[in-house]
């Protein structure tokens, strides 16, 4: 085994491309939460985001406006989660399964005519003399549009929730349905566009895997990708940089692990594989076994439904 | 204008009437979609509904597997049923499925090639084992940490298909396989086997173990006083704690009672249909199973008729795949546009659709927003 073929700088750098998915997924479904939805079909909307970016990042040729239909593809689908939880009020952990379950067959569905091809690759931004910086060029110029998309998407969510009017009737909404209802903030509509921000958001985390981070569509490629980035939100506590921050630390163990993989450390890759979600599970157990701190974090109408009465 | 209004009991008459409209609108909405993808809409229907039973050509092969492919689907609904009735929500019955045909799978190559009685219910108590330990991690979290038991039980779910690639690679490959991933076959070492019980009927002890969990089931939920705290917990949390339910119990047993259901089901897979371990030995059961539950409204007599008919969708798809070349994720998708329907059309078990004006009458059922295909 030869630690020594792991450069830190290269590390980061492509933590920072691991991570850019469930960062995405995750920040997305943050807002969802907020505004007192759970929506466990994150995965099954990251995977139809993943194949509908591909099939149109393919066929138009411009990986762009792949994302772009990803971001369609996510919301459309996020809007049939909608639809049951906030319309029909279904029940918001069976329509999340069921959505998560409709997402891997549609996508394999769609994606069948596309295994093998080669999508149109999504050039980095150009920092001219700036990415030849030792160091800071790789990790901060060094990267395509999107790696800082989503770091814009992290403040611009903070900044929304935190700072304007809008994200204080989507935190109102969230904590208490029945006040923000009586406040005459309308509820269903509040939480219908959140969740399909939430699926925008992970579908376009799901075409940066399919698009540039694998690049290629194979079935069941986001791998449980959706279910790590509904644990970073309770791991973030409901914070947008603290989502940050757990992508970033999720997306240096799966890209160490990798690294340990090709350098041939002695586990098995199998044991090496399956770490990134050993490790959600000890840092879930972590965070809610303090459970001052989770009972004040969580939105108090998560998961319940709304029906105005009369 | 329609508007909703909260019936003060749930609809007895939409309750039972409500999965039955799902399947039929499923059928339209696939229909559509075998249509989209250039294929008859109404052979494709037959070819999966009736003609794996009913026509000369194929039922000889099909009708067996129906039970084949019935039973762990049942057996394992019937164990999740329980938890989702009560709100504890275990969704990695696919991960106990394989941790409990790799234990049944190892114990039966220790005793191998000795020929006793004795290692086929070793193996029965072996997979029961497994499946309940790989549960047991999601409720010990819960009610030791108050770990999201949704979360723990799925992510766990992945690391078991990754300790099945290691066993069917490694630790556990034939060391006659000549190098091949893949155990040494179980159905073949008769102490072992398990054999179909009656010849081609596809009964083999799964389907035998699935029905005897529905009888359980069926006295645990309605004739025990732990069925009706399962109830409470559900409906009524607070109610329940009053009443002197114990939550953590409640969770170790749910989970407990699922993960055991499903790890006898990966059980009999493995030394029957599958006949050993593969990479690929998983095939869904775990996952499809949680619609066989809602779709047999969490009855264990309802999610023995969902079962049977998820498994005919199955056998229907195998069957459209390969005399329509229809895709087999369509067949996914199928499944998953049920859940959908199934769930769109609860509303109106628990809810009355009113016209506000004039006088409110009952309005006729509308149909439900058709998903896009």
């Amino acid at each position: 085994m030869d630690l020594s073929s792991i450069n830190p700088v290269v590390l980061i750098a492509s933590l920072m491309v691991a991570a850019t998915p469930i960062l995405l997924a995750a920040i997305g479904e943050l807002v969802v939460e907020k505004s007192g939805v759970l929506n466990l079909g994150v995965e099954g909307m990251m995977i139809v985001g993943a194949v509908s970016g591909f099939a149109i990042a393919v066929t138009t040729q411009n990986p762009y406006l792949g994302m772009l239909a990803a971001i369609v593809a996510g919301a459309l689908v996020a809007l049939i989660f909608a639809a049951l939880t906030q319309l029909l009020m279904a029940n918001q952990v069976a329509s999340g399964l069921a959505l998560t379950l409709f997402g891997l067959g549609f996508s394999a569905l769609v994606g069948q005519n596309y295994v093998g091809i080669v999508p149109p690759r999504t050039p980095k931004l150009d920092f001219g003399p700036l990415t030849d910086l030792p160091v800071v060029g790789r990790i901060i110029f060094g990267h395509d549009i999107l790696v800082y998309i989503s770091l814009l998407i992290v403040a611009a969510t903070w900044f929304w929730l935190n700072k304007t009017q809008g994200g204080r009737v989507l935190r109102a909404v969230g904590e208490n349905h029945d006040s923000a209802h009586a406040l005459g903030y309308k509820v269903t509509r509040v939480r219908i566009l959140a969740i399909m921000f939430g699926g925008a958001c992970a579908g376009l985390g799901g075409a940066y895997l399919s698009l540039v981070r694998v690049p290629s569509w194979t079935e069941g490629m986001t791998a449980g990708a959706g279910w790590i980035a509904l644990a970073l939100v309770v791991f973030a506590s409901w914070r947008p940089w603290r989502v940050l921050a757990g992508a970033y630390l999720f997306g240096g163990i799966m890209v160490l692990q990798l690294n340990l993989q090709a350098a041939g450390f002695r586990i098995p890759v199998e044991y090496l594989s399956m770490s990134p979600y050993l490790i959600t599970i000890v840092v879930l157990v972590i965070m809610s076994s303090s459970r001052g701190r989770r009972s004040m974090a969580a939105p108090g109408s998560l998961g319940r439904s709304f029906h105005a009465a009369g | 204008m329609l508007r909703l209004e909260k019936r003060p009991n749930p609809s007895q008459f939409w309750n039972y009437a409500t999965p039955v409209v799902a399947v039929l609108l499923t059928m339209v909405a696939g229909g559509i979609l075998f249509w989209v993808l250039g294929k008859n809409p109404f052979e494709a229907i037959k070819l999966i509904f009736w003609d794996p039973l009913f026509s000369e050509q194929f039922a000889a092969y099909s009708r067996p597997q129906l039970l084949i492919k019935a039973g762990p689907l049942i057996l394992i609904a019937v164990g999740l049923a329980i938890g989702f009735r009560a709100g504890i929500w275990n969704i990695g019955a696919e991960g106990q499925y394989i941790i409990g045909a790799l234990c049944a799978a190892q114990m039966a190559l220790w005793f191998y090639p000795a020929e006793l009685w004795i290692v086929f219910p070793l193996m029965i108590l072996a997979g029961a084992f497994g499946g309940w330990l790989w549960a047991m991690i999601p409720a010990v979290l819960k009610t030791r940490f108050n770990t999201n038991e949704i979360l723990v039980s799925l992510l766990l779910v992945y690391v078991a298909e990754k300790i099945l690639a290691a066993a069917a690679t490694g630790f556990m490959r034939n060391p006659e396989g000549s190098g091949f991933p893949g155990s040494r076959n179980i159905f073949n070492y008769s102490a072992a086997s398990n054999q179909e019980l009656i010849a081609n009927s596809g009964l083999h002890w799964g389907v035998v173990a699935a029905f005897i969990a529905v009888i359980f089931a069926y006295v645990l939920l309605h004739r025990h006083l732990l069925g009706f705290h399962v109830q409470l917990a559900g409906q009524a949390p607070r109610a329940a704690k009053f009443a002197g339910v114990a939550p953590a119990r409640l969770v170790l047993l749910c989970l407990g009672i699922s993960g055991l259901m499903a790890g006898l089901a990966g059980m009999f897979e493995v030394a029957g249909p599958a006949r050993l371990i593969t990479i690929d030995f998983n095939s869904g059961y775990g996952f499809t199973a949680i619609i066989v539950a809602f779709l047999g409204r969490l009855h264990p007599i309802g999610i023995v008729l969902a079962g049977l008919l998820l498994a005919l969708t199955y056998i229907g798809g195998e069957l459209a795949q390969f005399m329509l070349n229809l895709p087999s994720a369509a067949i996914q998708v199928f499944q998953g546009m049920l859940l959908f329907f199934l769930l769109a059309l609860d509303v109106l078990s628990n809810y009355r659709l009113r016209l506000m004006r004039p006088a409110p009458v009952t309005a006729p059922a509308p149909k439900p927003s058709t998903e896009s295909v």
